[in-house]
Parts: C-alpha cells; structure tokens; sequence
C-alpha cells in the first residue's frame, strides 16, 4: 500500500504521472458469462482495450465420445451440447445419419419435428431475452420469459417424458409419438404466449433505459459478421438475409409460409445489440406462425417408428449437414467407416463461433455495454466448451 | 433540443408502462407452487427413475449394451438342466440366473435409451424423482433377487458344468475353432475386398410402443442397432457372455468379485471396477 | 417525548441512550419489514409467490435471513486493509443512523430538533461516501474497486440536484428546521407542498409567520417536478436500481460489498435500507406534509389524548415514508439499469438544469407573490 503511495507521490511529483492498463477477470465465475466462460479484460479505466475469451470449463469431449457411441447412442450426448436447444441439436444430428443412410422419414414425423424444433427455438429464445434483459438489469421479464418456456417444457414432457434434454429425434424418427392432445397443447400455448410477447416488448424491448442501453453498442457490421461466420439473430441482427431453414432448406420448413427476420437498426445502428435481441423477438412471432401452418396440415395418423433402422451401419462417406439452431448455424460433419460407431463426428457450433467475435465489437466499450454485448450474442457455454 | 426533451420524455413514459405492467402483475396469481406440498403431475410417459422386474428378466444384456453411460451391469450364470426357471409373464422362457443386476442411477443420464430393447419389457421409467441419497454407493441400485450365496452356488454350478462340458468336448472343440477360424479369416479377407456388401439397414419391421407393457411377439423385437461384435442371441452359451463387450474387464474377476462378502463391499467393489474399467465414462 | 422519559428515569445518561436509541428500534423494524417487503413485492410481481415457508406466508423469513447472516463467517480477505475493510460497514451504517436524528417522526418526537436540520441531513448522508469508498479501497479486490469509484461518483453527482431540490423548498418555507417545514403544511392535503403548499397564513415554530394564500395552487406544477426530481436524485444517493451502477449485480459482481460477509455485509444492507427509509422519510416530509394527517384531524384530539395524537402522526409519517419505500422497490423490480455515462448524464444535464430552472422560477414567484 505503501509502496503504491510512493509511486503515486513519485509521479506527482515528477509530473510524469502516467496511468496504465488494468487486467480484469470476468469469470469463471461471474453472474453474467453465462455459464463458466472466463474472460481477460485489459481495461483502461472502464473503457475494454482488449478481450482475451479463455473457454473449455465445461469440455466434455462431446466429438471423442461420439466416436465410441453407436449411432442412436450419440443422440443423448447432442441434447447436452447447447441444452437450450436440445431438440435442435437432436435433429441436426438426426439429418445428418440419415442422408449418409439415405432414408426417408415419414409425412408425420417431418411435421412433428418441425413443430418441435420451433417450439424449442421459441424457448431458447425466451431464456436469451430474459436472460439479455437481467444482464442490463432488468430482473422481471427474465421470470416472465420463463413462466412461459415452462409451458412449452410441459408439452415436451408430455410427448417425450423429458423437460430438459429430450433424447426425442431419434434417427429415422422418433422417441415417442405425440401425446394425446398434442395438437391443442400447442395450439393453447401460442394463445397463451402472444400476449407475452407484448408485455415483454412493453416492459422491456422498448423501455427508452433498454433502448439507451443497447443501441448503438456493440456494433456489429455486416461483412465484419460474414468474415467471422457468425450466423443465426447474430448475423441477420446486422441485416444479412440467411436463414437455413429458408435458404439450405431441410426437413419441411419450404411448405411453410413465413419471414426471416433481419435486423433494420430502428433504434440505433444496423447491428448493434438492441437489433439481435429484437431479431430474436421477431423470430418467436415466425416460429409461432410456422407452428400453426405445421398444425393446420398435421397428418392425422402415421407410424413414426416406421422409417427407424433396426441396426444403424451407414456405408463409408462422410457428410456435413447444418441446421438452423436458435443460435445459428449447427452443423454436424460426419464420417463414417462403415461400423456402427461414428469414425468421427465434429460439430460446429454456432456459440462457439458466435462468440469469437466479441474482442472485435467490444473494443472502446464500457464493462457494462460488454456485459450487454455477451448478453446479446446469447452463448450456450455447454455448445461453447462441448 | 427537441430529441433531449424527446428523450426526457419517453424517459418518463416507458418508466411509467413499465411500471403499470409490474403494478397489474401485483394481482395476477402466481405460477410457482409450493413444491414439496404441492406437486405438478407427473406425466404418464416421464422419465424418472428406472426399474427393473426382475420377475421378467431374462438376462439378455440388451439394455446394457444400449445404454450409452454404461450404468448397467449384468451378470448371469447358466442354469443347469434340471433347474426350472420357468417363463415370464410375456412367454420368454428363462435360461440364466440373473446374478447381479446394478443400475448406477447416478451416472444414469435418464436417456431410456435402454428400455425399448428389452424383450420382456420388464425395464422401465417410474414416476418417482425424488430419491437422492448421503452416500453415492445408495444410487447404485441391486435389482437381482438371488441371495449373495445362492448367486455364488449358481456361479459355480454354471462354471462346474462349463468346465465339464469343456473336458469332454476338449478334443472336438479344438477342432471346431481351428476350422471356425481358418472360415472367419476367409471370409473377412472376402469381406475387406468387396465394397458392394449388402446394404447395412434394415428397417425394424414392427415396434410396440414402449409405454404399452404388452407381450412383444418375438424374440428378435429389442434388437435394435447393436454393434454386432457381441450382442447375438446365441451368444448366452457361455456363462461370461452377458458382459457387455465395451467393459474389456477379467470376466472370472466380475464374477467372483461381488460374491465374496456383504453388501456394503460388493458396493464398493462394483464401483472401483465401473470406474477403473470405463475411463471414457464422465 | 424526552420528558415522558425523563419522570420514568430521570435526567441521566440513562434517559439519553434510550431516547438516541428509539430511532435504532425504529430501523430495525424498519429493517425486517423493508426486506420482506422486497421479497414478497418482487415475488408478486414477478407471478410468484416468495418465501412461504418461515412462518405464515414467510413472515418471519427476515429474521432467520438475520440469523444466517449473524451465523456466517466473518472473511476478511488476507491481503485487505484489515482497519478500513472492518471500519467501513460501521461507518456506512452509522451515517445512515444519524441522519435519522433530524427526522421528526411526531410533532413530539424529534431527535434534534436543529435549526439547520436540513443541512446537517445533507452533510451526515455525504458521509456515506466515504464508507463506501473505504469499502471498495480496502478490499484490495478490481471490482469493488470499481463499484466504490462508480459510487463516489455517482453520489456526489446527484448530491447537487438533491441540494438544489430542497434549496426550492427551503427557500418557499423560509426555514432550514425539518418540523418548521412540516408545520408549514399542517391543515388537510392540500396544503402539503406537492399541492402548492398552504393555503393560509401559518405561524412556524420559530415564530416567524408564512403568508400564503390560494394563489399558491400555481406552484404546484412546479413542486410537482421538484417532487420527481428529489426523488429521482433520491433513488440515486440510495444506489436502488435504475441507479444502481455501484452494486451492478451483473456487472461488478456485488461492487463495493463484493467481498463483505456474514454481519459486516448485513451493515451495509440495513444502511441501504435506512438510507432508502430516510430519503422516503425526506421525501414525505418536504412534499406529502410528513407526520400530518391527511385529513387535517386527529382521533386524538377527539379523545382529547395528545400521546394519541403523536401515535398518529408517527403512523402517518411512517405510513409515508413505507409508501415511497414500496415505489422503490416497485421501481427497482421494473426498469433496467443506466449505464454509467447515461447516469452522469441524468444528473449534469437533465436533472441539474431542470432543478436550478425551477428554482429560478419559485425565487421569482414567491417574491412577487
Ligand atoms: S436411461 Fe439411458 S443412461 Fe439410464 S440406464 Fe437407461 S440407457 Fe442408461
Ligand atoms: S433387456 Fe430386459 S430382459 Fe434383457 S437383461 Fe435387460 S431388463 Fe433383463
């Protein structure tokens, strides 16, 4: 303590007084990484000079267990990569093995998929709101966010006996056929969630301390975010078209009508923080609309037992299949040898590449426009670390 | 000018919606229950905590072999020909003592992965999920109903007569494997050349639903994407072959281990092997 | 109220520890209602139902959340200024405590009855400031550094519109004494300085007279706007959310508190709590009439009993103060929080303008009018 009040005296009294960079340690364990991400903040005062992400906290050697698993074996360990999203991740999965084994799923279990996969995209995307909403200090629609999402975890537990990691998209088809009731379930939750959606946007999305907030921060321009390859609310938040589920079209979403959502900057600048969270907004509305059409012409009666393989050994190849997950772009790269074990499995996760970009959009913000940033690009640290 | 008393403005005035909003929420009931007095219910498909019949299980290893944690280990010994073991309840007829039947509930991952392969359909999910205990060796879960001494009887009895049938069958045997095993390498060496093999899938060609406990009609129903190294039907004609291929342990080791002393050791015992044997497992 | 005291005890020592320590009951009290009021305001509006399970409806839940803390282990980290680090929360809590000295909470009971009772409550809050910069210094830790700096900061900001706030009043009601200003607005609500202040002469206890009359009702746009300010700058000097940068839960951890525990980290939550108390406590007194009875009339003096009557106006200062308590909380459980620059910028050119504009404009009508 002293020695610091020489120092300073020193300075003082030489008039060379200089001021130095401070190095900040956000994380492991801090209530805003989201998880167990660490983060090294050379700071200048408060303003972020430079950002250091160190990850793998929560490493699970997800691909190295893929390769010692059976093909449906996998399944369970997907669910457990970006947990918010597990029926996402299953049905990334799901694709992938099946176009190696080149097999068709039926009418039913498509529609089924696809209501399930818009379902959990409409609850990931409640947790990245309310979860956005508490890192800039906003604890109440966090709770409303989730009051919701528990409805349409009750759908999931109904059908698949699970709330959390569903182990439901099964290769060729599914876990389970829907419960009894499906149909009103879902249709009950969209009545129930629209309103939300308003209260949420009153609350929240359009509180002029919101919009102060994360306007103009953590700009995020376009080619900067093609460069990067960020993908999903991040890369359309800065106003790039792409949406998977429109433009690599997979399962049945182009029987569907309904828009990508892109980022126009309303509040402050084309993507910055504010345009990704209303990005995801937006997308819950989308989704809703995809669920109802997917309702509408729901196959009365299938078999969704029908297509699954009895021994799962695809031929020698390899391929790469991508699914649009709440964060982006999933893509699942799949070798086989010709066994029963995947020979390699490599995912690329939309987190993991998501998060990459933050030292680039963070620079010459405050502590607390990083929190907001890290909150905006809506990291899963289990898809992170893997 | 205008934009700062703009600004000021819908300062106030989204403060204000805000405020209304959480003012009416003051009087909407609340979601949450009290949890321990009050419970949600429980779904009819949920997945909770497995359990086994043990009255319907016919040792066949199927579930542990789907199980993708390796939480469940099996154990069987052969019966001897004068013992009876009669049916389970869906028709299968019994043929192995079920020494040791453990799930390790606490690296179970809830995948219920296992229970559509049983052929009995005498695995499944129950509605209970409260059941975490003070000590972890109490969520390894003993289902076998045999006494740790009749286990041991059984055992051996399999081992007596494995031994007996292996003397007789001394001579004979060798000359079987050796002409096994020149045909095997003949064939993998066809196999290997040959990229044309027959198409790997084959569609299961019907599939109960797994919540519904009616008798599955045959045998080859819970067969469902084994690694085909060891999962056959026909391999029981040893008394080792219910282990589960992946677990690479001494199966004379598996055997004796649990038989030796009380439960408590067993436990212990059953936990360092899983452990020592499966390092991939998390 | 000391003289009542006196004919029990008399006039020793003794009398004057239980007179100082009637405030410390008070906030105590205070205290345990404050946070389960917090909890259980949070829980409704947020659909849920709060703590249930201590006592009916979790009544007693903050005193067993007292009882925790008293239980856990008092840290002090290994490489803290050990005499700062352990001083802090003490000195944080006494200014808080002070302050409540000035506070009249009947026309009996007054713990110092000052002449210059709104100065010295200015003063003594500022102390608060350097509790909590010893506190974040003495941490030897980045982020209560930072909470502590954010906070002086931030204090000492809104310390000027606040000032200026109740220079308006003062100047209206031509006294510094906190009783003075109350008297001011005896009679029913609309003489309460939010409504425009009194509508008829009235004669302070200083024995100078206040000429007033109905066209006062001009003022109260006016005090209106003063009245939102105040408690706007309030709601800053306390660090309750939207102002709560120092503490920033999801930014700097905790802030300056970061690494208090058990008793000490209790201290700064009972000196949060008082200080939201008093700036209610103010905000009562300068605007909504504080310990007056809304309606003008006592039950007291219809029973002709006067310890009735200082009931009364203690449950109605109190009543009071509760109210702008629950607006906190209600406030806090709203809106995000501002960014440090958007906080200065509230204060230096939103709040100090508006504040010194509106004291223009009362110097100028109170000397015409
Ligand atoms: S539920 Fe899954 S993890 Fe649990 S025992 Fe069955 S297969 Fe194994
Ligand atoms: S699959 Fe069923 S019958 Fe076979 S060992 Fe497991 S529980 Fe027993």
């Amino acid at each position: 303590m002293t020695e610091n009040l020489d120092v300073l005296r020193q300075g003082i009294a030489s008039g060379r007084l200089k001021t130095d960079e401070l190095v900040l340690n956000m994380g492991p364990q801090h209530p805003s990484t989201h998880g167990v991400l660490r983060l090294e903040l050379v700071l200048d005062g408060e303003i972020v000079v430079k950002i250091i992400p160190s990850m793998g906290y929560l490493h699970r050697c997800f691909e190295k267990h893929a390769e010692a698993m059976t093909y449906p074996q996998v399944v369970p360990y997907t669910d457990r990569m970006d947990y918010l999203a597990a029926m996402n991740n299953n049905h990334g999965y799901a694709l992938a093995v099946e176009r190696l084994l080149g097999i068709e799923v039926p009418e039913r279990v498509e529609y089924i998929r696809v209501i399930m996969a818009e379902l959990q995209r409409i609850a990931s995307h409640l947790v990245a709101i309310g979860t956005f909403g508490m890192d800039v200090g906003a604890f109440t629609p966090f709770l409303y966010c989730f009051r919701d999402r528990e409805y349409i975890l009750d759908i999931f537990e109904r059908t698949c006996g699970a709330r959390l990691l569903y182990n439901y998209i099964w290769v060729g088809g599914l876990s389970h056929d829907v419960h009894d009731g499906f149909e009103r379930d879902v249709a009950d939750f969209i009545r129930k969630f629209r309103p939300t959606v308003t209260e949420v946007n009153n609350l929240l999305n359009y509180n002029k301390i919101f919009i102060e907030r994360t306007a103009h921060v953590g700009v995020l321009p376009a080619d900067v975010a093609v460069s990067y390859g960020c993908s999903g609310p991040m890369l359309r938040g800065s106003g790039v078209d792409w949406d998977l589920r429109r433009d690599d079209p997979y399962s049945i979403y182009d029987r569907f009508d309904w828009n990508v959502i892109v980022g126009d900057g309303a509040a402050g600048t084309l993507g910055d923080c504010w345009d990704r969270h209303m990005v995801r907004v937006g997308e819950m509305e989308e989704s809703c609309r995809i669920i109802e059409q997917a309702l509408e012409s729901f196959p009365a009666a299938g078999d969704i037992a029908e297509a699954i393989p009895k021994r799962i050994r695809p031929p020698k190849g390899e391929i790469y299949t991508r699914v649009e997950n709440p964060r982006g772009e999933l893509g699942y790269y799949l070798i086989s040898d010709g066994s029963a074990n995947p020979f390699r499995l490599k995912v690329r996760g939309p987190s993991f590449v998501n998060l990459s970009v933050i030292d680039e959009i963070s620079r010459g913000h405050l502590i607390a426009d990083l929190v907001a940033i890290l909150g905006s690009i809506d990291i899963v640290l289990g898809e992170v670390d893997r | 000018m205008s934009g700062y008393f703009k600004d000021i403005y819908e300062g106030i005035a989204t403060a204000l919606i805000g405020m209304k909003i959480t003012w009416k929420h003051l009087f909407v009931r609340n979601v949450t229950i009290q949890y321990p007095d009050e419970k949600h219910d429980i779904p009819e498909r949920v997945r909770n905590r497995l359990y086994v019949n043990m009255d319907d299980c016919i040792g066949c290893d199927q579930c542990a072999k789907a199980c993708p944690v390796n939480c469940i280990t099996i154990e069987t010994a052969k019966s001897l020909p004068e013992e009876n073991l009669g049916e389970t309840s869906t028709g299968h007829k019994k043929k192995l003592w079920v020494t040791r039947f453990d799930i390790d509930i606490a690296k179970c991952c809830y995948c219920e992965l296992c229970v559509p392969p049983c052929p009995t359909d005498c695995i499944f999910m129950t509605p209970t999920y409260e059941f975490s205990e003070y000590n972890r060796n109490d969520l390894i879960y003993r289902f076998a109903t045999l006494e740790p001494g009749e286990a041991a009887e059984k055992t051996a009895n399999a081992e007596r007569i494995k031994m007996e049938t292996a003397a007789k069958r001394a001579a004979e045997l060798e000359e079987k494997k050796r002409a096994a095993a020149e045909k095997a390498a003949a064939e993998k060496a066809h196999d290997a050349g040959d990229p044309t093999a027959p198409s790997p899938i084959e569609h299961v060609a019907q599939r109960t639903d797994t919540r519904e406990r009616t008798p599955k009609p045959s045998n080859t129903g819970g067969e469902t994407s084994e690694p085909s190294s060891s999962g056959d039907k026909s391999a029981p004609s040893a008394s080792s072959s219910g282990q589960p291929s992946s677990s690479g342990s001494d199966p004379f080791d598996m055997k004796t281990a649990p038989h030796d002393g009380s439960a408590s050791v067993r436990s212990d015992a059953g936990a360092d092997r899983d452990a020592s044997s499966r390092p991939a497992a998390w | 109220m000391e003289s009542l005291l006196q004919s029990f005890f008399g006039d020793n020592i003794l009398t004057l520890l239980l007179y100082c320590s009637l405030p410390l009951v008070f906030l105590l009290l205070y205290a345990l209602l404050a946070i389960l009021g917090e909890v259980k305001v949070s829980a409704w509006m947020q659909d849920r139902l709060g703590p249930m399970r201590t006592g009916p409806y979790g009544i007693i839940q903050p005193i067993a959340d007292v009882l925790k803390l008293l239980q856990k282990e008092d840290i002090t980290p290994a490489n803290a200024d050990k005499f700062l680090f352990n001083l802090a929360p003490y000195l944080s809590f006494m200014s808080a405590y002070a302050a409540l000295a000035v506070i009249p909470f009947s026309s009996q009971y007054v713990g110092a009855d000052l002449n210059l009772g709104l100065f010295y409550l200015l003063a003594i809050s500022s102390l608060n400031v350097a509790a909590i910069m010893m506190a974040g210094w003495a941490s030897n830790n980045k982020y209560s550094l930072y909470g502590s700096m954010r906070a002086v900061a931030q204090i000492v900001s809104y310390e000027v519109p606040a000032a200026m706030v109740l220079v308006i009043v003062v100047m209206f009601i031509g006294s510094l004494n906190l009783q003075d200003i109350i008297i001011a607005q005896s009679g029913p609500f609309w003489n309460w300085i939010v409504f425009g202040g009194p509508k008829q002469d009235v004669m302070l206890a200083s024995g100078h007279t206040l000429d007033a009359s109905w066209t006062n009702l001009i003022f109260f746009p006016l005090f209106l706007g003063t009245f939102v300010m105040y408690y706007i700058s309030g709601l800053a000097e306390t660090n309750r959310t939207p102002f709560d940068i120092p503490e920033a839960e999801s930014e700097l951890v905790s802030g300056y508190h970061t690494e208090y525990s058990g008793m000490k980290f209790a201290m700064f939550f009972m000196s949060e709590y008082a200080n939201m108390f008093i700036v209610s406590a103010v905000t009562a007194i300068l605007f909504f009439g504080g310990w007056n009875s809304p309606f003008g009339v006592y039950l007291g003096d219809a029973f002709d009993a006067p310890w009735l009557v200082a009931v009364e106006q203690f449950g109605w200062l109190v009543l009071k103060g509760l109210f702008f308590v629950f607006m906190m909380i209600w406030i806090r459980w709203t809106l995000p929080r501002l960014r440090v620059d958007q906080l200065m910028y509230m204060c230096w050119k939103v709040l100090i303008p508006f504040s010194f504009g509106v004291a223009l404009l009362v110097g100028f009508l109170v000397v015409i009018l």
